[in-house]
């Protein structure tokens, strides 16, 4: 029933949507079949959002919002085209911001071109994902009118925006994209992709020239061939010799890209693949151009003109490959808060410090906030952060206390609690409320800034890797032109002109094409099909890397645990946990909101409606303590073991076990009497112990590298049932830094991480590995990073780079086999222009054929 | 066989046009984003 809701025209019947998309989450292996899931996009309702009154029900407001958007524009198709694509959908990231900054004129002048048609810009957009996305994004003006065209260009996630400035704000598009699940950014590194773009132009209109010269050339070879069996007009072979060479001219022009490198490759003595190509290529086009001029001997042509056009094919198919992980990587920077809300008309130091806003006596109401570019912010300025929101800028806590997720930047899992004169860093990330933060220090003066000047330290330090086809090339050249030198002497006695003759053959036909592309084909082909399996490596150079045994170094949180805090232990009276449900629905704070997740996952459906049922009263939430409330002239008290008062026997121990495991402990005492103790940590991954245990079997040693407290690192450690060689904690960014370059002396070190405390060691090593859900200085720093949550794809990494390599490896075998073939055929005089031709693009095929036919990366 | 003289260079100033063609489109931007194209064609036209 679920296709024939599908196939319904748009708008049709709205309502009827919901029961398909809900089937389509259902069928996903693997996962619990809920009882409810979004409407929008499939995944399981958390149970604490669960309205039974609604005849929909949604994961987030993100989802509701998309949701209700297109149902009232008549876009429900979207959800046929989704569907029909066979994707997962992803709850939407509907923010509800507002972008007034967008309108302001200095955003203008940045990022806006006026064109004839109208106002022109583009946005990167979050969350796209599928081609439905591609049809809702250019539906965009129907729902505006003002904005003449949106055109998404779905491999950058950039959206190019035509409006009417007179009719329409662009902060209103901004908005509408944002409401639509695609919170839009102004893109940062605009200029570099110009160049690119230009870059890559270019290199396809050498492509075309290139490829019709050697089309012609063949024509003309093919005439001169069947000529040579066929007795052939004199004039008639005169005429197609001069003809060839003309249509030769401009390919030699396009094959100046491998001249020029030739050219640095003899002047900085590094030894590179454009050198054997140049003096083949060069070699051929000369004898060819001086036995047209003479009117006798053989000429090359056609093989030079192919050869050119396979290796510039082979370039771009080589650029194209490598650019898709770095465009994801400039989508992830350009996410990172460019703005911040500063706090005008409010001094800093005469801001009152002793107003908490939590207790709802926030009068300091007579300030103005404005969203501003972050180069903006100078020390000594005031800051807002709101609850979820990134903190922009190293400074002190002026007003408000709160909670901030420090895991980022210290590798601590659990939340740090400030209050008024607390220092902050930028780069953590406020979880409770409010602050206002006086700015001290700004940008690259940060300790977040000062990290990423070591990242990029570490990555001018690093040694650059030559591939293997570079480093043969040296060896490659000197033996090819030994043979020839040896062919010519072997010749020369018999006539000086043969000798030449075989000796320039030898030359076109060693050419190495297939050894040229071996590697860009093979490494080309292994980064899409790792691309395809949720691996962004950023260059083939990662898999020579790899090679052979080594290091591998995991961070904890967030990397080997899930970096959040989740429910994991119950002591006590497990009956009264839907009263710690109701009560903990009350509160928007990390622990509840751990704890409301925690619950919905453990308590059944009747359990969790009676928690909904129980009548609550004065419920009061004091942070740092927790909650209070009266239950049916019960007093109820949830929180921190502190004020508890005196612990029964069993809850001080549940307590002091709880603690020890570096987690948090949380009781519930009812009327003064300690009756539920809750641990909450940050659990290990479920497929964590297994991946590693299939690592350690690979032959690799591991290791942890964390920020946390070293108690609970080992603890950690202990746990995984895996032995590792080094266990590290309590590490600063310096220290994992350091590690990581002494260890890399040795051997192989790959790095995996996602903090900013991780970023200048996954610089630092072998291959950096960030995870997903990283920071955005984590995924700058690193050479992969992985879209699949976990560390199963750091072994996928490993795994598919042996056999990317083991490609490589067979390609040169290949080739090399194909040249020793042409080589002895020329020296002993029996090659023909016919036989070089054939053998050329034979060998190509080999190549390519074998490059994506291998089964790299496929689990 | 003189035709050959006529023919053949009529037929590289014809090859020589369609480059041509490419160069233009190429510089107008049409090859810029091979990725999107292939997803948008499946659009009916509502």
């Amino acid at each position: 029933m679920a296709t024939d809701v599908l196939r319904l025209s748009p708008g049709a019947a709205p309502e009827r949507a919901a029961p398909a998309t809900a089937s389509a989450a259902s069928g996903r292996a693997g996962r619990q079949p809920s009882p409810v899931s979004c409407a929008h996009c499939g995944l399981d309702v958390s149970p604490g959002d669960v309205t039974p009154e609604e005849e929909h029900q949604f994961c987030c407001l993100g989802c509701r919002t998309v949701y209700q958007v297109l149902h009232q524009h008549g876009l429900t198709a979207y959800y046929d085209y989704r569907e029909a694509g066979g994707v997962t959908p992803a709850p939407a990231r509907a923010t509800s911001k507002s972008y007034p900054h967008f309108d302001e004129q200095t955003f203008h002048d940045l990022y806006v071109r006026v064109t004839p048609r109208g106002a022109s810009t583009r946005f990167l957009l979050e969350g796209v994902h599928c081609a439905a996305c591609v049809w809702l994004i250019e539906r965009l003006p129907r729902l505006l009118p003002g904005l003449i065209e949106a055109r998404l260009d779905f491999g950058k996630s950039q959206v190019t925006l035509l409006w009417d400035p007179d009719k329409l704000a662009l902060s209103r598009v901004a908005e509408a994209l944002d409401r639509l699940g695609y919170p839009p950014h102004p893109p940062r590194a605009d200029q570099q992709s110009e160049v690119e773009r230009i870059g890559d132009r270019r290199l396809l209109v050498r492509i075309a020239i290139a490829g019709a010269a050697a089309g012609n050339s063949m024509m003309m070879a093919i005439a001169l061939y069947t000529g040579l069996f066929d007795r052939m007009a004199p004039e008639h072979e005169a005429y197609f010799r001069w003809l060839s060479l003309l249509l030769t001219l401009p390919s030699m022009g396009c094959a100046s890209v491998f001249f020029r490198g030739a050219w640095s490759a003899l002047r900085t003595r590094v030894p590179h693949m454009d050198l054997p190509i140049s003096i083949g290529i060069i070699a051929g086009f000369a004898r060819g151009a001086y036995n047209t001029w003479r009117g006798a001997g053989e000429i090359y042509f056609d093989s030079v003109a192919t050869l050119i056009f396979l290796l510039l094919v082979g370039r771009w198919v080589q650029r194209r490959y490598h650019r898709r992980a770095s465009r994801a990587a400039e989508l992830m920077y350009a996410l990172a808060p460019a703005s911040a809300r500063l706090v005008e008309g409010l001094e800093a130091d005469g801001c009152p410090t002793e107003l908490d806003p939590l207790q709802g006596n926030d009068n300091v109401t007579d300030y103005l906030v404005r969203e501003v570019p972050l180069e903006a912010v100078k020390a000594g300025a005031l800051v807002e952060v709101r609850a979820g929101e990134r903190v922009p800028v190293d400074g002190t806590v002026q007003l408000g206390s709160s909670e901030l997720d420090v895991a980022w930047l210290t590798g601590e899992a659990r939340p740090r609690q400030v209050e008024p004169g607390a220092t902050v860093h930028a780069g953590t990330v406020n979880i409770a409320s409010r602050l206002l933060v006086k700015a001290l220090k700004t940008g690259a003066e940060t300790r977040m800034g000062q990290l990423m000047q070591q990242v990029e330290d570490a990555q001018t330090r690093r040694a650059k890797v030559a591939m293997l086809a570079d480093r043969l090339s040296g060896y490659f050249t000197l033996a090819v032109l030994s043979l020839a030198l040896i062919t010519a002497m072997l010749w020369w006695g018999k006539s000086p002109d043969l000798a030449i003759e075989y000796a320039v053959a030898l030359l076109i036909v060693t050419c190495p094409c297939a050894l040229g592309n071996a590697t860009p084909l093979a490494l080309s082909a292994a980064l899409g099909r790792a691309a395809k399996a949720g691996l962004l490596i950023r260059g083939g150079d990662v898999f020579e890397r790899l090679r052979g045994k080594g290091r591998i170094v995991f961070d904890k949180t967030g990397t080997l645990t899930l970096g959040r805090l989740t429910l994991t232990q119950v002591v006590g009276d497990a009956r009264l946990l839907p009263w710690v449900l109701a009560l903990e629905q009350t509160s928007a704070h990390t622990i509840a909101r751990a704890l409301v997740s925690g619950l919905g996952a453990r308590l059944t459906v009747e359990e969790q409606a009676l928690a909904k049922r129980l009548p609550l009263e004065g419920v009061k939430e004091r942070l740092g303590e927790g909650l209070t409330a009266t239950l049916e002239g019960q007093r109820l008290r949830l929180g921190h073991a502190r004020g508890a008062g005196e612990l029964p026997a069993w809850a001080s121990e549940a307590v002091s076990a709880i603690t020890h495991a570096g987690e948090s402990p949380v009781l519930l005492s009812v009327d003064d009497e300690v009756r539920l103790v809750l641990g909450l940590g940050d659990p290990i991954r479920a497929e964590v112990p297994e991946t590693l245990k299939r690592l350690g079997e690979l032959g690799y040693e591991l290791a942890i590298l964390s920020g946390d407290h070293p108690d609970t690192v080992s603890a950690v450690a202990a746990s995984l049932g895996v032995p590792f060689v080094e266990v590290v904690g309590g590490a600063s960014p310096e220290r994992k830094l350091e590690l990581v370059e002494r260890w890399g002396k040795e051997q192989t070190v790959v790095m995996v991480g996602d903090g900013v405390n991780d970023a200048a060691a996954l610089s630092a090593a072998s291959v950096g590995v960030s995870v997903h859900g990283g920071a955005e200085a984590s995924l700058q720093a690193a050479d992969v990073f992985a879209t699949q949550p976990g560390i199963e794809p750091v072994r996928l990494l490993v795994v598919g780079a042996r056999q990317a390599l083991h490609v490589v490896h067979r390609n040169l075998g290949f080739s090399l086999a194909y040249n020793l073939v042409g080589v002895t055929l020329a020296m002993v005089g029996v090659l023909n222009p016919l036989i070089a031709s054939l053998l050329m693009p034979l060998s190509s095929l080999t190549v390519a054929g074998h490059s994506y036919r291998s089964r790299s990366f496929e689990s | 066989m003189s035709v050959l003289y006529v023919l053949v260079p009529l037929a590289l100033v014809l090859a020589g046009a369609f480059v041509a063609a490419f160069v233009w489109a190429t510089r107008r931007g049409q090859f810029d984003d091979l990725e999107t194209p292939p997803v948008r064609i499946l659009f009916g036209d509502d």
